[in-house]
């Protein structure tokens, strides 16, 4: 019986331009089958992958944005997102998609799994991780 | 004699933006592609620097690539033209030539 690690993907890329944001959504989804404490960060471009109202109807690409939504089921619960790269952007809070999950520890209540953090409490996070990814 | 200068690279990632509009010329047009379309956005650290700009060179973002990302209504700078494909071959008929900022 493996321990649990903890295991960070970083995004850093914007969706579409580049595989990557794709590809590192796809690697999570399978990590999620090994049981491990999984965290997402988004920083720098990477935010741009969270912003609702994405149509990719005119460039022919499918628009993988809803799925962020089905992470919760996979229990993946921690998307922190960095507020200067927001701020840097142009964007905020509102202008992200609400992703929740359901917390079976509280009654299964509904709570979101965005978490807004600061450049430094980003570093924070990192610097806690068993295992980083990064996109 | 004008070019026509696409950008397909985000501006917050690369200085392909920052260098075009650095080199332009007026009457040029500009126009953003792909992750380029990013430098279209409001109240982003490019913002100010695109809407001075677009008074001497018109600067042009491609709708499909916009509406991919979310960039609709009040997220794109009222400065910025949006075209479609058709409007795409249309500025590289209507200018001498085109560079690609890559």
């Amino acid at each position: 019986m493996s321990e649990t690690k903890k295991f960070l993907y970083v995004n850093r890329k914007a969706p579409y331009g580049t595989i990557y944001a794709l590809e590192a959504l796809e690697v999570v989804l399978i990590g999620a089958a090994f049981e491990q404490d999984v965290s997402l960060a988004f920083l720098d471009d990477g935010v741009f992958q969270l912003t609702k109202g994405q149509n990719t109807n005119g460039i022919g690409i499918k628009n993988f944005s809803p799925t962020f939504r089905a992470l919760g089921d996979f229990e993946v619960t921690k998307l922190f997102v960095e507020k200067e790269s927001l701020e840097e952007r142009g964007l905020t809070a509102d202008d992200l998609q609400e992703i929740m999950y359901e917390d079976e520890d509280d009654d299964w209540e509904e709570k979101p799994s965005i978490k807004l953090v600061s450049r430094a409490e980003m570093a924070d996070v990192m610097a806690d991780q068993d295992v980083v990814l990064s996109f | 004699m004008s070019t026509l200068h696409t950008v397909n690279k985000s501006p917050f990632s690369t200085q392909s933006l920052q260098s075009c509009l650095n080199h332009c010329k007026d009457g040029d047009a500009v126009l953003m592609i792909e992750d380029g379309v990013y430098g279209a956005l409001t109240n982003s650290n490019m913002s100010k620097q695109v809407q001075t700009k677009a008074g001497n060179v018109t600067i042009y973002v491609l709708s499909p690539d916009a509406d991919a990302r979310g960039l609709i209504g009040d997220k794109l700078l009222g400065e910025v033209i949006a075209v479609d494909y058709a409007g795409f071959v249309k500025l590289v008929t209507k200018h001498d030539r085109t560079q690609n900022w890559l």
